[in-house]
C-alpha cells in the first residue's frame, strides 16, 4: 500500500472524531457517578486521577457486585473552565444518565455546577472546592460539602495556632477575593482568640513570582506567625523563598490552604516546621493506614490527601444510602437522596463518625498539623505531626451565619 | 445579496443544514458552545484575516461582553435580546478606546499592545466588585427573548444562539465583501499604497477593530446566557490564545474557517475530557500537524484543493 502524507493525515484527522461516537447508554437502574476534576492543570495532584481511584475503591470496599448493585464511575477533566464543566455536566445528566457529581475543585467551577445540579435534581457531592459560599449564600438542597472549606481552614489554623502560642500574625495575601477572604477570616479569629495582627502585605495576583520584598516586610514586623493567604503555586513559591530568607527559623509559617501533595513537592528541607490544616492524614490511625495500604498499589506516586479520602468517604456514604432506599428511588429524586444521606449517620474508617448538617455541611473534625523535620521522618510521605484537633461543631461556620436560603428559620 | 460566490453559497447551505440537523444528533449545549466560539472566531478573523492585524487581546471584549450581559440579566432582569445587545455595545465601546491606542502600530507591536490592554481588563475584572472576582457571576437566569420566548428549554436556547451566530456570520461576510472590506484588504496588502490613494487607513482599521470587538462582545454575551455564568476564564489571555488557534486551524482569512476551527477545538476539549491529561497534549499535536502540513487551515486547504475561495 502506498501511504502518502496526505492519506496519513486524513486518517489521523478522521481518527480524532472517533471519540464522538459514544457507546449506547446503559439501561435499567444503574447508578452512575461522574467524577469531574482537574487532571491536567494546577490541581492534578491534589484531586485528579487519585480521586477517581479512591471513588472506585469505595465501590470495591462496599462490595457493589456482591450486593447486586450496578454502579459505574466515569470521569472528566474540566480544565478549570466553568463553561466546559457546565457543558459536560449537562451532557452527563441529560444524555449519559449520570446521577452523582463528585469532587469538582476550583470555586468558580464548583459554583457554576451548583445551579445545574439543582435544575436537574441530581446529587452533588463536592469535595475539592474550598469556597464556603457553597453552603452559604449559594447553597442548594442537592448539595453536600464533604471535607473542608475556607472558613474551617482559617478557624483551625488561625484559632488553634494562637492557643499554641503563635499570638502575633503577619499576612501575605494574594490580592483577589479568595486571598482577602481567607486573610480577613483568619484575622478575625486570631483577634478573637486573643492574638493580634501586626500587618498584611497584599501582592498582585496572579503572576507574582518574587515575594522577597513582602517577606522582608514580614520579617521586620516582628510577628511570630506568617500566614500565607494564597493557594497552589503561590503558596509553594512563597514557602520556598521564605526558607531561602531563613524566615522558617525566626517565624512560624502557616499555610492556610495546602495539602500533603504540596508538602511532598516542596520536600521536607524546605517545608519543615510549616503549619497547615487538613481533615485527613494517611498515617493518623489504623483505619487510615489500612485504607492507604489498599489504595497505594493503584496510585504509588501520589498518596491520598483529604480530598481523595473525601471522595472515598462520600462515595461510600452515597452507596449506603442507595442500598437503603433502592437504586430506582435514588435515581429519581436528587433532593430525596440528599435528605436521606443527611438523615443517616456517616461512618467510615477514614473520618470516623460524623453528621451532615441541613445546609449540606459534613461536620468532620479538622487537624492542625506541623510538618516534620527531615530527621524525624521515617519513611516515604511520613510528613505530619498532629498538633491540635478541632471538632466539627467548633470548626465550621454556624448554620445561622451561613444565611443559607433554602433553610427555613 | 451578500456577495457569496457559487461555492460559498453551497458551503453556506451546507452549514445551515448542519446547524439545523445537528441538535437532533449531538448535544445542544455542546453545540451552543461551538457556535459561541465560532462567532468569536469570526470576529477575530475579521481583524487577522482581512486587516492583517493579530490582536492578542480579543478575550477582553469577549469576556467583558459576557460580564455585562450576565450582570444586566441578573441584576436589571432585562430581556435576553437587550442583554446580548449590551454585551455587543460593551465590546464596541471597549474596542473603540483600546483600539484607538492599539491600531497606531502593526505586527508584533500591535499584538503586544492589545495583550497589555487585555491584561488590564483582566485585572479590572479580578478586582471589580460587580464581577464577583474569581467566583464570577453565577446563577444568571436565561430569561425571555423579546419578552415571549422562554429560553429555559435547551432547544429554544439553541435556535436563538444559532440565529445570533448566523446573523453575526452574515454581518462579517457582508463587511468583508463590501467596498469598505475591499479597502481593508487593500490596507492589508499594502498600507502605504492605500494611504497614497487617499484613504485614511487608521480610521478604516479602527472601524474594523470596533466592529470585530462588537461581534466578540455579542458572542460573549450569548455565551453568558447559555451557561448562566460569566467568569474570569473568558477574559483570561488563554482565551485570546485559543481564538488564534481556532482561526489558524480552520483557515485564516477564509469565511468558513473560524466556524470549522471552533468545531474542531471545542469537540476536542469536550470529548477528550474523559481522557484526562491527554487533552492538552492532543491539542498541541494537532496544532503542530496543522501548521506543518495544512498551513492554510482545514477550510483553506479544501478551498485550495478545489481552487475556490471559501
Amino acid at each position: 500500500m502506498n501511504l502518502t502524507r496526505r492519506s496519513a493525515l486524513t486518517t489521523a484527522a478522521a481518527a480524532t472524531t472517533l471519540p464522538l461516537i459514544r457507546p449506547a447508554r446503559a439501561q435499567g437502574a444503574a447508578i452512575k457517578i461522574g467524577v469531574m476534576n482537574d487532571q491536567s492543570g494546577p490541581y492534578t495532584n491534589t484531586t485528579g486521577v487519585t480521586s477517581v481511584i479512591c471513588a472506585k475503591q469505595a465501590l470495591e470496599d462496599f462490595g457493589v457486585s456482591t450486593k447486586g448493585m450496578n454502579v459505574e464511575i466515569i470521569s472528566a477533566d474540566h480544565q478549570n473552565k466553568p463553561d466546559l464543566a457546565v457543558s459536560i455536566a449537562r451532557q452527563w445528566f441529560d444524555r449519559d444518565g449520570v446521577d452523582v457529581l463528585l469532587d469538582v475543585p476550583t470555586s468558580s467551577v464548583a459554583l457554576a455546577l451548583q445551579s445545574v445540579v439543582r435544575e436537574k435534581n441530581k446529587v452533588y457531592l463536592n469535595v475539592g472546592a474550598a469556597s464556603s459560599a457553597l453552603t452559604g449564600s449559594q447553597c442548594s438542597p442537592n448539595f453536600i460539602h464533604w471535607v473542608y472549606d475556607t472558613y474551617m481552614l482559617s478557624r483551625s489554623t488561625g484559632g488553634a495556632m494562637v492557643k499554641a502560642g503563635g499570638d502575633s500574625w503577619y499576612f501575605l495575601t494574594a490580592d483577589y477575593a479568595f486571598g482577602k477572604q481567607l486573610a480577613s477570616d483568619t484575622s478575625d479569629l486570631v483577634r478573637k482568640a486573643g492574638g493580634k495582627v501586626m500587618g498584611s502585605a497584599l501582592y498582585p495576583f496572579p503572576e507574582t513570582t518574587d515575594f522577597s520584598s513582602f517577606l522582608v516586610q514580614a520579617q521586620a514586623s516582628g510577628a511570630k506567625v506568617l500566614g500565607l493567604a494564597n493557594a497552589g503555586g503561590d503558596t509553594v513559591n512563597s514557602i520556598k523563598q521564605a526558607a531561602e530568607f531563613g524566615l522558617n527559623k525566626s517565624m512560624k509559617i502557616a499555610a492556610l490552604l495546602m495539602f500533603i501533595n504540596d508538602v511532598h513537592a516542596l520536600g521536607l528541607d524546605v517545608a519543615q516546621g510549616l503549619s497547615l490544616t487538613e481533615s485527613f492524614y494517611w498515617d493518623l490511625n489504623e483505619g487510615t493506614r489500612a485504607f492507604t495500604k489498599r489504595i497505594l498499589p493503584k496510585t504509588p506516586k501520589n498518596y491520598p490527601n483529604s480530598i481523595h479520602a473525601g471522595c472515598y468517604s462520600a462515595t461510600l456514604h452515597y452507596l449506603k444510602t442507595v442500598a437503603d432506599m433502592g437504586a430506582a428511588e435514588a435515581k429519581k429524586d436528587g433532593v430525596a437522596t440528599i435528605n436521606r444521606m443527611k438523615a443517616m449517620p456517616v461512618e467510615d474508617d477514614l473520618f470516623g463518625k460524623s453528621k451532615i448538617r441541613e445546609d449540606g455541611r459534613n461536620m468532620i473534625p479538622a487537624f492542625l498539623f506541623e510538618v516534620k523535620k527531615p530527621s524525624e521522618s521515617k519513611g516515604p510521605w511520613d510528613y505530619y505531626n498532629l498538633k491540635v484537633t478541632t471538632s466539627g461543631e467548633d470548626v465550621y461556620r454556624s448554620l445561622a451565619d451561613g444565611h443559607c436560603s433554602f433553610i427555613k428559620a | 445579496m451578500f456577495g457569496f460566490s457559487r461555492a460559498q453559497t453551497i458551503a453556506f447551505g451546507v452549514m445551515l443544514v448542519l446547524i439545523v440537523v445537528s441538535p437532533y444528533v449531538l448535544y445542544p449545549v455542546f453545540l451552543m458552545r461551538v457556535l459561541c466560539a465560532a462567532l468569536f472566531a469570526c470576529a477575530f478573523n475579521l481583524m487577522i484575516g482581512y486587516v492583517g492585524l493579530l490582536s492578542f487581546g480579543h478575550a477582553a471584549f469577549f469576556g467583558m461582553g459576557s460580564y455585562v450581559a450576565a450582570w444586566t440579566m441578573k441584576v436589571w432582569h432585562v430581556d435576553a435580546s437587550i442583554a446580548i445587545l449590551f454585551g455587543a455595545m460593551t465590546g464596541a465601546f471597549l474596542g473603540f478606546f483600546l483600539g484607538y491606542l492599539a491600531i497606531r502600530r502593526s505586527g508584533i507591536y500591535f499584538a503586544m499592545i492589545t495583550l497589555a490592554l487585555a491584561q488590564m481588563v483582566y485585572f479590572f475584572c479580578l478586582e471589580a466588585p460587580f464581577t464577583g472576582g474569581e467566583d464570577g457571576i453565577q446563577q444568571v437566569p436565561r430569561g425571555f427573548m423579546f419578552g415571549v420566548i422562554d429560553l429555559s428549554n435547551d432547544m429554544t436556547m439553541y435556535w436563538v444562539v444559532a440565529s445570533v451566530f448566523v446573523a453575526g456570520f452574515l454581518l462579517v461576510h457582508r463587511i468583508i465583501h463590501s467596498p469598505f472590506g475591499q479597502i481593508l484588504k487593500g490596507i492589508r496588502e499594502n498600507e502605504p499604497r492605500a494611504t497614497s490613494l487617499g484613504y485614511r487607513t487608521d480610521d478604516y482599521k479602527l472601524i474594523a477593530f470596533v466592529l470585530s470587538c462588537m461581534i466578540a462582545g455579542a458572542a460573549g454575551g450569548t455565551k453568558a446566557l447559555v451557561f448562566g455564568i460569566a467568569t474570569l476564564t473568558d477574559v483570561h489571555y488563554s482565551t485570546s490564545g485559543e481564538v488564534v488557534l481556532v482561526t489558524l486551524l480552520g483557515g485564516l482569512g477564509t469565511v468558513f474557517g473560524p466556524a470549522m476551527g471552533a468545531l474542531v477545538v471545542t469537540s476536542m476539549e469536550n470529548y477528550l475530557a474523559q481522557f484526562g491529561a491527554w487533552v492538552t497534549v492532543t491539542q498541541g499535536v494537532i496544532f503542530m500537524i496543522c501548521v506543518l502540513a495544512f498551513r492554510r487551515g482545514i477550510i483553506g486547504e479544501i478551498g485550495a484543493f478545489f481552487k475556490i475561495s471559501l
